[in-house]
């Protein structure tokens, strides 16, 4: 299966080279441990999506047409697939960003992590950007 | 000659021949043989339930309480042998003390509708403070998760309308002294009512010895169909409540000026019900009747004390709930690895266990505990072997998530 989008296929070559889920994981544990410092300031409720299982914090802003992203998680699994997230939204301008769906999720094999009712944040995380993508598209068109 | 070696191995629980009955048991995740230890949230059912359940559809299938033709009649008697059957298991006086509902849910709905507060909408304890100006009081626990006593004792008077409690929690597997409650609440004249969700898989109730006015039940955690469940009331306390809902069956006589509530159960009863439901409750009641139901709750007890003392060895984990008298659900939280991670890797371990909050946020905020716990619950079918698992899956998760 090839993506159209570079950044996931890329993701997805790279997963292919782990051969089983505790190098996948462990994969996934260590790019989540390398996201940037989120500030404990910005861990306000405001900022908090909510998840049963785990919580997610985001801030977001955009400048002209492209929305950077920080997110973290309080789960080290949900961490590494925010890294993965952002690596495919951040910093991308608005129009790509709503017109570029998460097939990544589904070919590493990790569906369930994006599932509404899996309710880890991660689904939230990923409405909360394509909600600011629209939004900054609708700000242009006004 | 009577079989004497045989009727003693009857008497000697065996998890391995029990998990026989269960085939969802023998199902692989991740490609590794499932162990279960979700069961709080709801159990594996018995292939003997499974089978009258099935039965009734290819073989019974008609509304009950109605039909003059034989199926009707058959299904009907298996549906009233099912409320029997629960009667029986459960103690209660007489079979008109047995309302089937969806469940624990739709029983304490019930209760909180037609005898705290008949013409309120069915709703759950806050929601009837909000709508009626009723205060909720909560009674304290200690840190082992269990009840103070004292301070439950303090907060008896002639004011209050109703005790509500767990038999067992659901996320701390504490076993409630709900007797000793029941009759202290009773001489300040208190109503009760005891949610057995946990407790009807586990261990006997016995309704008149425990004394309680309510008891709700959920089939699925005890083995039965999803949907299903039993509210036992004291029949004298059913006898003066109002229909809950309006329908067919809760009604004696129709015009259209007024109508006659038909006597309890059928009055709380609107409606087909889930008579599928119903008739596997009744298998299941069978079935647990059929096995070595003292022995089953001394095998779970020997794998609580297996697993709390294999748990606790492990290096940063801490149990939650440690109450003297347990149930074997064990909660718990591992050193800097988040409950949902650890689930994540037990599950492709195989392992089914819940993380999470258990819908007892209040709890979770009481030890400090944002993330939730680990909840490792088990059931009669589980085995020494599978803790081990349970043991060694976590050792593997901690070093993954280090």
């Amino acid at each position: 299966m090839s993506l159209s989008d570079p950044t996931q296929q890329e993701i997805v070559e790279e997963f292919e080279l782990l051969s089983d889920w505790t190098d996948r994981y462990q994969y996934i544990i260590d790019l989540g441990r390398k996201l940037p410092e989120f500030p404990v300031e910005q861990k306000t409720e405001a900022n908090r999506l909510h998840g049963c299982q785990s919580q997610v914090w985001v801030v977001a802003e955009t400048h002209d047409n492209s929305v950077h992203i920080e997110a973290i998680s309080d789960s080290a699994i949900v961490s590494g697939l925010i890294a993965l997230m952002l690596r495919v939204y951040n910093d991308r301008d608005a129009g790509t960003i709503v017109s570029t769906p998460p097939q990544f999720i589904d070919a590493i094999g990790l569906t369930n992590h994006l599932s509404p009712t899996r309710s880890n944040g991660l689904n939230a995380l990923f409405q909360k950007i394509q909600s600011i993508a629209r939004l900054t598209l609708a700000k242009q068109a006004s | 000659m009577p079989n004497l070696s045989a009727s003693k191995l009857d008497t000697c629980f065996d998890p391995f021949k029990i998990r026989e009955d269960f085939p969802a048991l023998s199902t692989r995740v991740h490609g590794k043989p499932l162990i279960y230890m979700d069961n709080a949230a709801t159990a594996q059912r018995p292939q003997q339930m499974i089978e009258a359940c099935t039965h009734y559809y290819s073989r019974l299938n008609a509304n009950i309480h109605r039909g003059v033709h034989q199926l009707s009649e058959e299904a009907t008697d298996r549906f009233e042998s099912a409320r029997d059957g629960m009667c029986e298991w459960i103690n209660a006086r007489t079979r008109e003390e047995i309302i089937f509902t969806r469940g624990v849910t739709e029983g304490v709905n019930l209760v909180s509708q037609s005898f705290l507060r008949p013409g309120l909408k069915p709703v759950p304890w806050q929601l009837l403070c909000e709508q009626t100006g009723a205060e909720l009081d909560v009674i304290r626990i200690n840190d082992r998760g269990e009840l103070l006593m004292d301070d439950f004792e303090s907060r008896l008077s002639d004011r209050v309308k109703m005790l509500a409690m767990v038999h067992v929690s659901n996320s701390m597997g504490t076993i409630n002294p709900v007797r000793e409650m029941i009759a202290a609440a009773r001489a300040h004249g208190i109503a009760t009512l005891v949610d057995g969700a946990q407790s009807m898989p586990h261990m006997r109730v016995d309704v008149q010895q425990l004394d309680c006015d309510f008891y709700c039940i959920s089939g699925h955690k005890m083995y039965a169909p999803t949907g299903i469940g039993v509210l036992y009331g004291r029949r004298e306390l059913l006898q003066d409540m109002p229909p809950y809902q309006g329908g067919g069956d809760m009604i004696r006589r129709v015009t259209f000026e007024k109508s006659t509530y038909n006597d309890p159960p059928s009055r709380f009863e609107a409606g087909t019900p889930n008579i599928v439901g119903v008739i596997g409750l009744g298998a299941t009641i069978e079935y647990l009747k059929s096995i070595d139901f003292e022995g089953a709750m001394a095998h779970e007890q020997s794998l609580l004390e297996h697993a709390t003392a294999a748990l606790s060895e492990i290096d940063g984990l801490r149990l939650v709930g440690t109450a003297r008298n347990k149930s074997a659900v064990l909660s718990f939280t591992l050193d800097g690895i988040h409950p949902h991670d650890l689930g994540t890797m037990l599950d492709h371990q195989g392992i089914a266990i819940r993380t999470g909050h258990h819908c007892t946020m209040p709890l979770m905020d009481h030890f400090g505990l944002p993330g939730g716990t680990a909840r490792a619950s088990m059931a009669m079918y589980n085995t020494i072997d599978e803790v081990d698992a349970l043991v060694a899956g976590i050792h593997k998760a901690a070093a993954i998530l280090a």
